[in-house]
């Protein structure tokens, strides 16, 4: 850490308040950061990270506490003057213009000479910290053109380019792939050596460890505990420290597997003209009692299987069976209907509705059926005790039945989803990604409620890129690449490593 | 001194329901600018207004007439929006309605108590099929339902204009209008002397029935779902085209009834000035009222209160009667304003204050 040049914190926030209506947000918090640090803000769903660094970045204002950068006090600031400050973010949603290049983006809000854009300069900075931090990137190219992980960097030059001392980067890495991730660690490194100091907020904690120096970890608004990143800080300690309680390990009891549930034989769906097809010749079983895990670089058809599945998507040609039996046409009604649960991949564009109320969201797939509505008119009742008793059953926090779907955090938009899904004992639940973005505390809910499924003899399809996790849960694992299933594996007799040459397309390791 | 919108958690009750009184005090207060250009006080010109348009029973009645085909028109636009069927043809599907209602009416061979109910039900179906044209445009071929919808309203003027001034022209008159309809078709006066007529209660039970069809049965439950979420409540298993065919069907009725209550109700005929833009006004009073069945109510009474009292308000006080068009559009910018910030509210900031007050650490 390079603390030598001054020993003034490059920025301190002192005894930070804000309410949101009832909402204790943030709680008399207290940050600093040096330059040349990098510091990991951790905590869960709704601990305040998000809205500390909104009130840092001067989209919203504290109720009380001060601001000081490089020992100057601010206050009153917007997000223009945050920028002025050195202040950079790089949100977890990007905010680019996607029909403009690389050099038209970064020139957003320049002021230019007299009103003329000077480009030839813009040009130059662009390719210096380019190369100089490795974050290449061709000026030419539309926006809409890059990878996501291209359109993150952007960002992060972005900040760069306007000469950002703070970068905040809000869960960089849960947009990358591990090959990805190594090259912003390096970015990363590379900008603390210049001094620059960079808050590093993430659920992945083993990523937080081989970055940070200093952990922040906050819980329900306060800031718990600030650590610093030697050997005696473990995996388990923050996650603790994040939830406040010990953390119980999954126990997956010895269950014995029943008949089939779902059987799918040789599906095809096209990819369109000139395409490869997007599942080829897919078959599978899932049986009851059975977790079934599909691993996969995303893209590689599982989006596509988790749709036929759900009756989203229609397949050129293949059976499906669900219980033995065949199902013609499949509609998401009748595969509803058939038993088949769905915790869609994008859960908000998919699943949920969210400027109505959570308990419109919530019977969505059943508001035509008794006791929600008889003859086609609403038991209002009947809607409000059942999303009640989701609600607590679930323990989704921040929500009363009336409070518009989307004001929930991202765990309890997922667990609202899963209390839906699982509400009528369904025989086969697909659940896609259904981690993704959750806290620990959330996660550990959302595998509990698997596995529970599972003892009650339910078959679950679980696609997921997290590895970790399939092999946690399943007791299958298939690997899906280029629309194929290339193998299929009982997770005691695998290893990470083989499932991820299989991932890659090698077939070495089958 | 800058100001901020920052997101709301939740919008308080009293917001709701005063931040629309606010809007029309400032669109009052707005407004008041022109009388005083106008040479005429404010509050006896708007005093005037008032008068004219509630002052009395006949000014009341005359009133709540006008508002009759706005209550329809809005609640057809209502409807169409929240499953976000962009429905700008109202007027089209309004002038359905009338046809089907003169059609109907002119009948001699129906039995008298047959005509009043037969005619609003064709009205109803007439301007729903007519909506439901560039509903299957939409759901089959993805022609773009606002270009399909406000074109299809020239398509049936013109089919109006014509059948007026060729084979339904008037015999007797020879003006190019329809025949009257028969007199027992025409909507019974619940209060004579005046022209308080059958549509204007229509109207108002119409609004109640939407307003159940939307909040308390699975059909509405529906459109809303698919208007807020289209790919949500197709994975939720809701038929997405049979929902925005519904929609378009109801309000396209909806706006027909507009219709049946200017030819059963007021003009006993159809004619080229049947209806002036009431379609288009009723995108106006759908965004007045919030999209909320009920509210469509309040907001076309508004809209009709101005339009009634201008006349009053020009004849005493020398205000141009245009004002009444200046406040209506007003009307609607400081409802759009209110509306955000029952999603936002204001914070006044000072500019950064970085120079002033440094603290030692």
């Amino acid at each position: 850490m390079n603390m030598t040049d001054s020993p003034l914190p490059l920025l301190e926030m002192r005894g930070i308040d804000k309410h949101f209506g009832g909402v204790h947000a943030n709680k008399s918090v207290d940050l600093q950061l040096f330059r040349g640090e990098v510091l990991g803000l951790l905590g869960e769903n709704g601990a305040g990270k998000t809205t500390l660094m909104n009130i840092l970045f001067g989209m919203y204002q504290a109720d009380a506490g001060t601001i000081a950068i490089e020992g100057r006090s601010v206050s009153n600031h917007t997000p223009a003057d945050a920028l002025a400050l050195g202040i950079g973010m790089v949100h977890q949603h990007f905010h680019l213009v996607p029909r403009h290049s690389v050099l038209e983006n970064l020139m957003v809000g320049e002021p230019g000479r007299r009103g003329i854009l000077d480009e030839a300069t813009a040009r130059k900075r662009l390719h210096r910290i380019g190369s100089h931090y490795g974050l290449e990137l061709d000026p030419a190219r539309e926006v809409s053109e890059l990878t996501v992980g291209e359109q993150q960097r952007l960002e992060i030059v972005k900040a760069l380019f306007r000469g950002a001392k703070i970068l905040i980067l809000d869960e960089p890495t849960s947009v990358l792939t591990p090959q990805q991730t190594e090259g912003l660690f390096q970015a990363v490194r590379a900008m603390v050596a210049d001094g620059v100091g960079v808050i590093f907020i993430s659920h992945k904690l083993h990523e937080v460890l081989s970055i940070v120096h200093h952990v922040a970890v906050m819980r329900r608004g306060e800031m718990v505990a600030t650590v610093t990143n030697d050997d005696s800080v473990t995996h388990r300690r923050l996650a603790e420290l994040m939830c406040g309680r010990e953390l119980q390990p999954l126990t997956k009891p010895a269950v014995e597997r029943g008949r089939a549930l779902l059987r799918l034989a040789n599906i095809i769906v096209d990819g369109g003209r000139g395409h490869l097809p997007k599942l080829h010749d897919v078959s599978l079983n899932v049986h009851a009692a059975e977790i079934v895990g599909v691993a996969g670089v995303s893209g590689n058809g599982q989006r596509e299987l988790a749709e036929v599945i759900a009756g989203v998507l229609m397949p050129s040609s293949g059976r499906i069976e669900v219980d033995s039996v065949l199902v013609d046409r499949a509609s998401p009604r009748i595969m509803q209907q058939h038993g088949v649960a769905y915790v869609p991949e994008d859960r908000i564009g998919d699943g949920l509705l969210t400027t109505l109320p959570l308990s419109d969201s919530m019977v969505l797939p059943r508001v035509h059926q008794s006791p929600f509505s008889r003859l086609g008119w609403l038991n209002g009742q009947a809607i409000r005790q059942f999303v009640k008793q989701q609600i607590e059953r679930f323990d989704i926090r921040g929500a009363g039945i009336s409070v518009r779907t989307g004001m929930l955090s991202g765990g309890n938009l997922q667990k609202a989803l899963l209390a839906r899904e699982l509400a009528f004992n369904p025989l086969v639940l697909v659940a896609s990604q259904p981690t993704r973005g959750l806290d620990v505390a959330a996660v550990e809910f959302v595998h509990n409620r698997f596995l529970e499924l599972r003892a009650n003899g339910c078959g679950v399809l679980l696609i997921s890129e997290d590895l970790e996790e399939l092999f946690a849960l399943s007791d299958r694992i298939l690997v899906m690449y280029e629309g194929r299933i290339v193998g299929d594996l009982e997770t005691k007799e695998t290893t990470p490593t083989a499932i991820g040459l299989l991932m890659a397309g090698s077939t070495e390791a089958a | 001194m800058k100001l901020v919108l920052e997101p709301r958690a939740h919008t308080p009750t009293w917001l709701n329901i005063s931040l629309p009184v606010l809007a029309l005090l400032a669109t009052l207060v707005l407004c008041s600018g022109l009388i005083i250009a106008a040479g005429a006080g404010v509050l006896p010109a708007y005093g005037a207004l008032f008068k004219g348009a509630f002052g009395g029973k006949f000014n009341f009645v005359e009133t709540l007439v006008k508002a009759a085909p706005l209550v329809f028109t809005g609640l057809a636009v209502a409807v169409a929006f929240r499953a976000k069927f962009w429905n700008i043809g109202a007027e089209g599907q309004l002038l359905a309605g009338a046809m089907a209602a003169a059609f109907i009416g002119a009948r001699e061979a129906l039995p008298v108590w047959s005509l009043v109910p037969l005619m609003i039900i064709a009205g109803f179906v007439a301007g729903g099929l007519w909506a439901t044209l560039p509903a299957v445009l939409k759901l089959r071929y993805r022609v773009d339902d606002v270009v399909a919808t406000l074109m299809l309203n020239f398509v049936m003027l013109y089919l109006m204009l014509a059948l007026v001034d060729g084979p339904w022209k008037d015999p007797l008159s020879g003006y190019p209008d329809s025949p009257d309809i028969r007199m027992d078709a025409e909507f019974p006066i619940l209060l004579q002397p005046t022209r308080l007529h059958l549509g204007v209660l229509l109207a108002g039970i119409t609004a109640i029935l939407v307003w159940l069809l939307m909040t308390r049965t699975t059909l509405g439950f529906a459109i809303r779902a698919v208007g807020e979420n289209v790919r949500a409540a197709m994975h939720g298993g809701l038929p997405v085209k049979r929902v925005v065919f519904l929609t378009a069907a109801i309000s396209g009725g909806l706006a027909g009834l507009a219709g049946v209550g200017e030819v059963a109700g007021l003009h006993f005929q159809v004619m080229a000035s049947l209806s002036p833009g009431y379609g288009y006004t009723g995108i106006v009073i759908a965004m007045l009222a919030r999209l909320n069945p009920l509210g469509v109510i309040p907001a076309a009474i508004f809209f009709a209160a101005i339009a009634t009292g201008a006349e009053t308000m020009s004849r005493t006080t020398g205000v141009p009667v245009f004002l009444a068009d200046v406040i209506q559009g007003a009307s609607l910018i400081c409802m759009l304003v209110a509306l955000l910030f029952t999603t936002y509210r204001l914070r006044v900031r000072g500019g950064a204050t970085t120079e002033i007050g440094n603290v030692e650490s």
